[in-house]
């Protein structure tokens, strides 16, 4: 177990930067998910503590002892790989010992270890078996088996299962949390997919563009992310949002088509904000209810468990996640109810979190 | 979908494929089986036909202990010459791979050797390695008497092993600098990851995931060497000294046309082209086991 410290780490390829200034703090046995589109810097953070990228500008620590100029087999991590990186020549129990006969471990040791760990996994019966001759999943699982024997002080995954089909990742992803929850070693996992990290995480950081947006457990980060690129990334369907500006009366969307009854809260009238809703926090109602917006309906997604409604509000694109048993037509009018609690707002130009408007006001006779 | 080209008439098809078997057969097939034919005769150094005298051309050579030689030397100049040219391709092959900032410069730049014909590097080899004027009348200067493939058999056997290497060296590295770029990089960050340093990753992980590689060059190194070395012999050393340089394939060359003997160069190339062939089986049979094919 160890904690890893990260400040004002930078990263320059040539003439480009990747990653500008990261400050993070991961604490010991802490399960940490690294979420990002891709190209955000997300992997290159994750292979700068591993050793595997120079560090351009800033230090990593981990356990408090700086880790700049060691080797990666000096710093005690262990890292499984998006393609799993399984040696094409060696049997799986050869794959899963390597690092102890580098380390020169004796073989009677080191195959005691190495049973330990294909019993937990599963791979007992694999172990003469080139990784050619095993499917994905089991792949996955001598990755895993042959990080875990090396018992290091920092796991770290790079997008481990975005190579597996949907069912598999989903039976993994809780085996990875289940033997996290058992090794309780640090564990920092990289991935662009949002509910692999929000399932996984004991604290999430969202990059973008090579810089941290938000650092939170996954709870927080859902209900209060911190910038309009955050907002819009976790959670499916997308947070909708719409453009207004602030005036006398409330908050005027798309262009001042319409209008919300809202408190002002301090922001100067002529403020221009983009208003967050997230489509599971809109109620469907009859058109033409006071305070509601009226929309069309556009096209209705059957989910099963519910439904996810996209309506044109104005030109604006817009959807509504609803669990009850309404099936508008495509085409028809729908009222769209929105709770002023439920509502983020977001700076238009900086697109940081505006914590301004909470209460709302009596609606007007217009 | 199929995707093999069918015809509808089988003659097409011998039609299409009848200009390339024309080819293999003028080229190949017919000089071989002259061959085998002449080896069987006595030809008239003047003309005037051949006499039909089986077995003889091949007992007469194998029992001229100046043949043996010849072989002694070929097989010499096989092996060390194969194994300079295939271990600098790929040391240089490796710390290329390492450092991978301008390595199609050397890419570029290390093919030219093999582009040059034989016969001309031979020529700057000879200038190069000149007793008298070249790089080694330095080490001459230091050590009298030092150098001299014009007298000494081991420096004229030194001299075409090295010329030769220069030239496939530069082959050789084509091959190993792709094969090491074939190897995913992720594999050799596993491999550092699992605590492997440079060497004993070269070992453990490169070194086994390009043996198809070396296999392959291996083949064409032995198999050219006592093919491709005609012109580098006859331009450095014409065989000599006291035929310490003679080999096979230059005394094909020499008994056939300086001596006018034509029916037992006939008899050499056909023993020539044996031991290549036997030499590929028994690589195929013993070396090829350890190949790891992906």
């Amino acid at each position: 177990m160890a904690s890893i410290a990260i400040r004002g780490v930078k990263k320059n390829y040539a003439k480009t930067q990747v990653v500008h200034g990261v400050d993070l703090d991961f604490a010991s046995g802490e399960f940490v998910v690294i979420l990002g589109p891709s190209g955000c810097g997300k992997s290159t953070l994750l292979r700068m503590i591993a050793g595997l990228e120079e560090i351009s500008d800033g230090t990593i620590a981990i356990d408090g002892t700086v880790v700049n100029k060691l080797e990666p087999r000096e710093r005690g991590c262990a890292m499984v790989f998006q393609n799993y990186a399984l040696y094409p020549h060696m049997s799986v129990a050869q794959n899963i010992g390597y690092s102890l006969k580098v380390s020169g471990v004796p073989s009677v040791e080191r195959n005691q270890r190495i049973q330990a760990v294909a019993r937990t996994l599963e791979l007992e019966q694999l172990l003469d078996r080139k990784p050619m001759a095993l499917s994905g999943g089991q792949r996955q699982r001598v990755a895993m088996g042959r990080a875990m024997i090396r018992e290091p002080k920092v796991f770290l995954f790079d997008e481990p299962l975005s190579n597996l089909d949907a069912k598999l990742r989903v039976q993994m992803r809780s085996e990875i949390r289940k033997l996290h929850r058992r090794l309780n070693a640090t564990s920092v996992f990289v991935t662009h997919d949002q509910v692999e990290a929000m399932t996984l995480a004991d604290r999430l950081v969202v990059m973008n563009g090579g810089r941290v947006e938000q650092v939170g457990t996954p709870g927080e980060i859902y209900t209060r992310p911190a910038s309009r690129f955050v907002a819009t990334f976790v959670g499916a369907p997308a947070m909708n949002i719409l453009e207004g500006t602030v005036e006398l009366d409330g908050l005027w969307l798309l262009g001042g088509s319409r209008r919300l009854g809202m408190a002002r809260a301090g922001l100067p009238v002529g403020t221009k904000v983009a208003m967050g809703i997230r489509p599971e926090a809109v109620r469907l109602v009859a058109p033409g209810t006071p305070s509601a917006l009226d929309a069309t309906v556009d096209l209705v997604e059957e989910l099963g468990a519910g439904r996810v409604i996209y309506v044109d509000l104005d030109g604006a694109p817009f959807s509504v996640m609803t669990s009850e048993a309404v099936h508008p037509e495509p085409g028809s009018t729908v009222g769209l109810k929105i709770s002023p609690d439920d509502m983020h707002f977001f700076s238009s130009e900086t697109g940081t979190r505006l914590d301004v408007f909470k209460a709302s006001v009596p609606e007007p006779a217009l | 979908m199929e995707k093999r080209v069918t015809f509808s008439r089988w003659t097409i098809g011998i039609l299409f494929a009848v200009p390339q078997l024309f080819l293999i057969f003028t080229f190949f097939y017919w000089p071989a089986g002259q061959a085998v034919y002449w080896s069987l005769t006595l030809q008239q150094p003047w003309g005037g036909g051949n006499i039909w005298v089986g077995l003889d051309n091949f007992r007469s050579i194998l029992s001229n202990a100046d043949y043996w030689n010849s072989i002694t030397a070929s097989l010499i100049f096989a092996a060390i010459s194969t194994g300079l040219a295939m271990f600098i391709a790929l040391v240089l092959a490796a710390l290329t791979d390492r450092q991978l900032a301008g390595s199609w410069l050397y890419r570029v730049v290390l093919i030219w050797p093999y582009g040059i014909a034989a016969p001309a590097l031979a020529l700057a080899f000879r200038f190069i390695l000149a007793p008298e004027a070249g790089f080694m009348a330095v080490v001459n200067q230091v050590w009298p008497g030092f150098w001299d493939p014009g007298l000494d058999g081991t420096d004229a056997m030194a001299s075409i092993i090295v010329a030769f290497s220069w030239k496939y060296v530069g082959y050789n590295f084509i091959f190993f600098l792709a094969a090491f770029q074939a190897i995913p990089r992720s594999l050799i960050e596993a491999a550092a990851m699992d605590g492997s340093g440079v060497l004993r990753r070269f070992w453990d992980i490169q070194f086994p995931l390009i043996t198809p590689t070396i296999f392959f060059l291996l083949v064409i190194n032995i198999t050219e060497s006592f093919q491709d070395s005609f012109g580098i012999v006859d331009i450095m050393t014409s065989g000599g000294p006291a035929n310490a340089t003679n080999l096979m394939v230059y005394k094909i060359y020499s008994d056939g046309f300086k001596g006018l003997d034509y029916s037992g160069a006939a008899a050499q190339s056909i023993i020539l082209m044996v031991l290549i062939v036997a030499l590929t089986i028994v690589q195929f049979r013993f070396i090829e086991r350890r190949v790891h094919y992906r």
